[in-house]
């Protein structure tokens, strides 16, 4: 046995878009431990549903994450839409899948850049980025936010996408495809990018349903368990199957991730070509009295919702579960036996959103 | 084992256009429903405060009895909400952003300083 050292890894690191703190104890270059520690960045989002309407909170619910602020306005509305039985009009559930879709195309293409970052690799980085850029161009058009779309309601949607600018979006989104194609292959053919991610990081099938991963993290160990599957907003119309690979590894989760890309792709299309004339909204009456939980698939993983009401405009207790503080555990246990050098690899292919984490 | 996938993508670049722009000799033209910054057409206001107790960042202030109305740009978060709910409509939203700016003044609008 080496002699064990202790390395602080974080809050302040290059690779790290958000602060985590991590206490590497190593054995020579063999991290044998880890202990985590967050808490940086506690905005205390959730007690502010005392002080703000539960109508206004969504302009709130959607600045709780900054990639994947749709999906959380979006699940905070189908959760007060579960309290108070209110029926979505089916334009504004196709809105919804569509816009969740771009959500994940741009916040996977961050994912790659980053990664790509982490390994050293600038001009795939770029790369993607590149390609980012025109899914963020296309979100601004239609919602008229580039991150923070705004475009969630309870009751529906505030914002359509006419008929023709659909057209034009899906005409770019065919041009975006191939530029995602040429970039996936160096991600899933490169000999260097391989050398890092392949067989690093094994989280079992087993560990991984122990440790209680989602998203990404889960399916690349070869489970199938994705919330879409249940058919919220509109998926249920759309034949959605999940993208699952057994390989078990950070390879595994890049290739999940870059599968998804073309699957919500895919989706946006055939949400465009079913999406039914209907109006936007459905108005909201009274105020919300009963708790519900929502779930929702992020691009990191499964939300959960948890609102109470008690008749007033206020609610009396609202409640986050992100797909980040899931995904810590399952960390931790990648973590332990690894390489000191795949250390920033690994904190990556979980998607870490710290702030979402702690709000 | 493709050792250099990433050069057949590099050489591609070669015969486009740069991907950014020369800002600020060139700037993007705004998308038309963008999310830009708040204006408000003042003597419209009947400084209702409707607009102030429901921004979700608390950047307005109004007083009905000093007919005032100010707004801190620098809180604002550009949610439209206050556009959205204003019953005199007086509140616009343009797609152009706010330039940035030293000087963190609330960017009063009342007819004092107007």
């Amino acid at each position: 046995m080496g002699n064990r050292t202790i390395i602080p890894f974080g809050p302040q690191h290059p690779v790290l878009p958000e602060p985590i703190h991590l206490d590497l104890i190593c054995e020579d270059e063999k991290v044998v431990d880890v202990i985590p520690k967050i808490g940086f960045i506690h905005r205390g989002l959730e007690k502010l549903v005392e002080k703000k309407e539960f109508t206004d909170f969504v302009h709130i619910a959607d600045r709780v994450c900054g990639i994947c602020s749709f999906i959380h306005g979006m699940t905070y509305c189908m959760a007060i839409e579960g309290v108070m039985n209110i029926e979505v009009p089916p334009r504004a559930q196709y809105l919804r899948v569509i816009w969740s879709e771009f959500s994940r195309i741009h916040s996977h293409l961050l994912w790659l850049g980053l990664t790509a970052d982490a390994f050293g690799f600038e001009a795939l980085f770029m790369n993607s980025w590149k390609i980012r850029e025109h899914i963020l161009d296309i979100i601004e058009d239609t919602t008229g936010g580039r991150v923070i779309f705004g475009a969630s309601k309870i009751g529906g949607v505030r914002r359509d996408i006419s008929a023709d600018k659909l057209k034009d979006v899906l005409n770019e989104l065919k041009d975006i495809e191939v530029q995602i194609h040429e970039c996936a292959d160096v991600f899933l053919k490169d000999s260097s990018v391989k050398s890092r991610l392949v067989g690093v990081g094994i989280l079992s099938k087993e560990d991984a349903y122990k440790l209680g991963a989602v998203g990404p993290m889960i399916r690349a160990s070869g489970i199938p368990y994705d919330v879409r599957m249940n058919g919220y907003a509109a998926y249920k119309e759309l034949n959605f199957t999940p993208v699952v690979e057994n390989t078990c590894d950070s390879y595994g989760r890049c290739v999940v991730r870059i599968k998804e890309l073309f699957e919500s792709c895919r989706l946006i299309r055939d949400a465009a070509a079913k999406i039914p004339d209907s109006p936007l909204e459905t108005k909201v009456v009274g105020f919300p009295k009963g708790e519900y939980f929502a779930r929702a698939e992020q691009p990191r993983g499964e939300v959960v919702y948890y609102v109470k009401g008690d008749g007033t405009k206020f609610l009396k207790r609202f409640r986050v579960r992100t797909p980040t503080f899931a995904n810590l555990p399952p960390l931790l246990k990648v973590l332990g036996g690894c390489q000191l050098a795949d250390v920033p690899i690994l904190v990556l292919t979980i998607d870490p959103c710290i702030s979402c984490a702690e709000r | 084992m493709p050792v250099a996938q990433m050069t057949s993508a590099i050489l591609k670049t070669f015969g486009k256009k740069p991907s950014t722009r020369r800002y600020p000799f060139f700037k993007r033209q705004a998308f038309a429903g963008a999310r830009g910054k708040i204006v408000i057409d003042l003597p419209a206001c009947i400084y209702c405060g409707i607009c102030m107790r429901r921004c979700p960042a608390n950047a307005i202030f109004t007083s009905i009895k000093e007919k005032v109305w100010t707004m801190d740009h620098f809180r604002c978060v550009n949610c439209k909400a206050c556009v959205e709910l204003c019953p005199k409509k007086c509140l616009y939203m343009e797609t152009e952003q706010a330039l940035p700016t030293r000087k963190r003044t609330g960017q009063g609008l009342s007819p004092k300083n107007t």
